[in-house]
């Protein structure tokens, strides 16, 4: 019984490296067919879904107009102007036009739209989290502490699809008031991510805030230091190691922000000129395209999400084993 | 007759290179009581913590010597040093008990707590469960304090009742020696008073180790005491005669509070 | 002029922690307004076909229930392996791996749900959707597991081994017992996470108009519903969609503060 309960356990363990292992694996082999069709420059490429002729001048080795075996030929899979009506109307044959066009994937407008706002979202969020860490570590008297503390994980608990329903009809609307542009953009999904990662950050820096020993702080304000100078020159860089930590791991879960994002971002495959401008990030494109999705299309959406995770999982460890060893 | 003989035992913590008990010889002499004394680090707590092998819980130990016990059915004396298996660990200390310095009671009723030692060796009858469990409980001076309340938790009773508990609950599954780790410095001199005046009635039972910083109190209760030193056995003797009339000069030393 | 330059900080700490109080207040107060104007109680005897939320409401519980079903046993057991059975390196693996597990993306949770079994049988089922929370959850439970259970001092394990239990015993009789207050609050949380989820169910369960308790086809889903609601043009779809923001983040935070209530006794 022992030995059964010991190896069950075991098994129940192994079961998160296998489902990890699992996720890589399955999401390289489902992004295969984009891989080996468009390589890393999918990664450069901001024409998504996109119609692309073949028949370009400098292409082809054999080269017989009227007939259709030019995509057996090695395709470059540089393409990544989309050509336009001139050059479409200098294909040869006319016949040919099915056949002599594929369909391309890039995924630069996706991978810009998450990294942006997720900065966009940092920016906003880290001067507000450190305030409200600092308030509930050193200000607030124990009992204010508990209750804000307490709104402020419920802040957290809110399901990120609230965020999105709040952040469109009511946060948007002021924004786009202030800021001018649009109501669905970059900047307005970068704002509210910013309040959904808000609370994370603030209870990981206050957490580690907290870890500073009571002797310390005491004999900086035994000197005669005031509340402020025993923050920043005690509190803050005994705990910064951990501050800098909580940092990172909320830029990681921003990343993989879906909901909140995709009602404010404007889902549109197009390079922002400006911060206000609509835009979309993977989630979104994953989101909004996965059911209609097929084929090689499908596959540039797996290639997004291999994209992501690996991100993420990179973005999400450095913070813990670098930022936030924890001493067991 | 001891019931428990310790040849030549060193024992070495896992990732350490010297060993913290070194070449121990001593008896455990039934139906008596036995207390281990020495300065902090002398290996006393090693020494007891060796006799029912709960060392075996952090792997890496290394073991030298025997420590034989006494099998009350067969006459014969096995060396606890030997055993691999679980399910000898499990007969090893349903056979010698131990009582922690911290009360540790189960987060159970009182009448759980004191059966589960009963429970997991296969006793089911409910008759024999409660009968053992008030013997028990009658044993450790606890009945007529809880009998009412069987039922409720065991963390709502005080230190010195907890303690008793755990007496309790050791000696209800009937070992054969009982090992006592500094059982009263956690608690208040009247609980003190009852504890140790406990383990002079359990003496007819079981026999008894206890390892204890105070001194007095191995005076006070123990038949025998052995004196430990940075690892080694300085001195074994009746208790009358290492605290009236030391061999070592270490002893003497320590008994006389030159150290320590 | 120090003095001042403390008395502004601490002021700009004040007012950041009431933004956050504020925002706090904003969402909720938006809720209860758009939401209560939207709501009557034919929401909850009607299923979305007929403009009620019954079918909703009822699946995103079945499902995150499945997903309990199946999440917090191998959480548990899995926290248990790496608290106390676990030796060295592997077991330091499994919980860093579970970590990062708990912040990952879960729109990918369901792209890879979505491949390895909505794909393969042929489309969306309400089993796939169960199982995408359920590897959300599991990250979550191994943690509360794996903190409470180190919690728990060393001499009560040694006590129960002491007197000749097993180890297994001891853990399920003694230690997980000690432990419990704080694993069901940290359960009930997780529990509350998945329940609002929506991404990881956007493509294994999707959602459904009407009530089913068929988990073989798609299975009716608040929050995905909340989703396609409020893509709709009509007015009424959104007033829906406000009504059902509003029951579900009521669900969600009854059950988040009941899990702190718990442990607020503790105390």
């Amino acid at each position: 019984m022992e030995k059964i309960f010991q190896k069950l356990s075991l098994a129940s363990a192994s079961l998160v490296f296998v489902i990890l292992v699992g996720i890589f694996i399955t999401l390289f082999n489902a992004a295969k067919p984009a891989i080996d069709e468009f390589g890393v420059d999918f990664i450069f490429n901001p024409a998504w879904n996109k119609e692309v002729s073949l028949q370009t001048p400098a292409m082809t080795t054999d080269v017989n107009p009227t007939t259709d075996s030019i995509e057996d030929d090695t395709i470059s899979d540089e393409d990544d102007m989309i050509i336009d009506e001139d050059e479409e109307d200098m294909m040869l044959d006319d016949e040919d036009e099915d056949t002599a066009t594929k369909t391309i994937y890039g995924g630069l407008v996706p991978i810009v739209g998450t990294l942006l706002t997720t900065i966009i979202a940092l920016v906003f969020a880290l001067p507000i989290a450190m305030g409200i860490a600092v308030f509930l570590a050193e200000i607030a008297p124990k009992n204010i502490s508990y209750v804000v503390g307490i709104a402020i994980e419920l802040l957290a608990a809110i399901p990120s699809i609230i965020f999105g329903m709040w952040g469109l009809y009511y946060f948007a609307p002021i924004v786009a008031d202030l800021v001018g542009g649009y109501q669905v953009s970059l900047l307005t999904a970068g704002l509210v991510l910013g309040v959904m990662i808000l609370p994370f950050m603030a209870a990981i820096t206050r957490d580690s805030m907290n870890t500073t020993p009571a002797v310390l702080k005491e004999s900086a304000y035994a000197l005669g230091a005031t509340k402020f100078e025993v923050i920043k020159d005690v509190i803050f860089p005994y705990s910064k190691v951990g501050i800098i930590g909580s940092i990172i791991l909320a830029l990681g879960r921003a990343l993989g922000e879906t909901m909140a994002v995709a009602f404010l971002i404007g889902s549109i495959f197009v390079l922002p000129e400006a911060i206000n401008d609509p835009t979309i990030s993977i989630p979104v494109a994953m989101a909004n395209n996965f059911g209609e999705a097929s084929g090689l299309g499908e596959s540039a959406l797996f290639y997004l999400a291999l994209i992501l995770f690996i991100i993420s999982f990179a973005v999400i460890s450095l913070a813990k084993f670098y930022f936030l060893k924890k001493a067991k | 007759m001891a019931v428990m003989k310790i040849k030549k035992f060193s024992f070495t913590y896992p990732g350490v290179d010297h060993p913290s008990l070194k070449n121990i010889t001593l008896p455990i002499e039934q139906n008596k009581i036995t207390a281990l004394i020495g300065p902090s680090g002398c290996g006393k707590s090693t020494l007891l913590r060796s006799m029912n092998r709960i060392h075996d819980l952090y792997p890496g130990n290394k073991y030298e010597g025997k420590i034989e016990l006494l099998d009350l059915e067969t006459g014969k004396y096995n060396n606890i040093l030997d055993i691999k298996k679980e399910n000898e660990f499990i007969k090893l200390r349903q056979q010698v008990g131990m009582i922690f310095q911290k009360p540790t009671p189960f987060p159970m009723s009182i009448f759980d707590n004191v059966a589960y030692g009963l429970r997991i060796a296969g006793i089911k009858n409910k008759t024999e469960l409660h009968d053992r469990v008030e013997v028990a409980l009658k044993g450790s001076a606890l009945w007529k304090e809880v009998h009412d309340r069987l039922g409720k938790s065991a963390m709502g009773l005080s230190g010195g009742q907890q303690q008793r508990l755990c007496i309790a609950r050791a000696v209800a599954v009937k070992p054969e020696v009982l090992l006592f780790d500094e059982p009263t410095s956690a608690l208040d001199p009247i609980s003190t008073g009852a504890i140790e005046e406990l383990i002079v009635e359990l003496k007819k039972d079981v026999s008894i180790a206890i390892v204890t910083h105070n001194m007095q109190q191995a005076s006070r209760i123990s038949d025998y005491t052995a004196f430990m030193y940075l690892g080694d056995l300085i001195e074994y003797d009746k208790t009358e005669n290492i605290f009236l009339n030391p061999k070592e000069k270490q002893t003497e030393d320590y008994i006389t509070g030159r150290f320590g | 002029m120090r003095l001042l330059v403390n008395k502004i900080f601490l002021a700009l700490s004040i007012f950041s922690a009431v933004i956050g109080l504020a925002f706090l207040g904003w969402i909720l107060i938006t809720l209860f307004i758009k939401g209560l104007g939207s709501f009557h109680f034919n929401l909850f005897l009607n299923d979305l076909i007929d403009g009620g939320l019954r079918n909703l409401i009822i699946g995103q519980f079945i499902l995150a229930g499945l997903a309990s079903l199946i999440g917090i046993p191998i959480g548990m057991t899995a926290g248990i392996y790496i608290q106390e059975y676990g030796r060295g390196k592997y077991a330091s693996m499994i919980r860093d791996l579970s970590d990062i597990m708990m912040s990952a993306p879960s729109i990918v949770i369901g792209a890879f749900v979505y491949a390895i079994i909505v794909v393969p049988t042929g489309g969306t089922s309400g089993y796939a959707g169960a199982i995408a929370l359920a590897i959300m959850m599991i990250p979550v439970v191994i943690n509360t597991t794996d903190n409470m259970l180190s919690l728990v001092p060393r001499e009560l394990r040694e006590a129960g081994i002491a007197l000749g239990a097993s180890k297994y015993r001891v853990i399920l009789d003694i230690v997980i017992k000690a432990a419990k207050v704080g694993i069901m609050t940290g359960i009930l949380l997780a529990f509350a996470r998945i329940i609002g989820e929506t991404a990881p169910l956007l493509f294994t369960s999707e959602t459904s108009n009407y009530f089913s308790l068929n988990l073989s086809e798609s299975f009716p889903s608040l929050t995905v519903s909340i989703y396609d609601l409020a893509n709709e043009p009509e007015e009424s779809s959104r007033d829906l969609a406000w009504a059902a923001s509003f029951i579900l983040t009521v669900m969600v935070l009854i059950i988040n503060l009941t899990g702190r209530y718990i442990t607020r006794n503790k105390k």
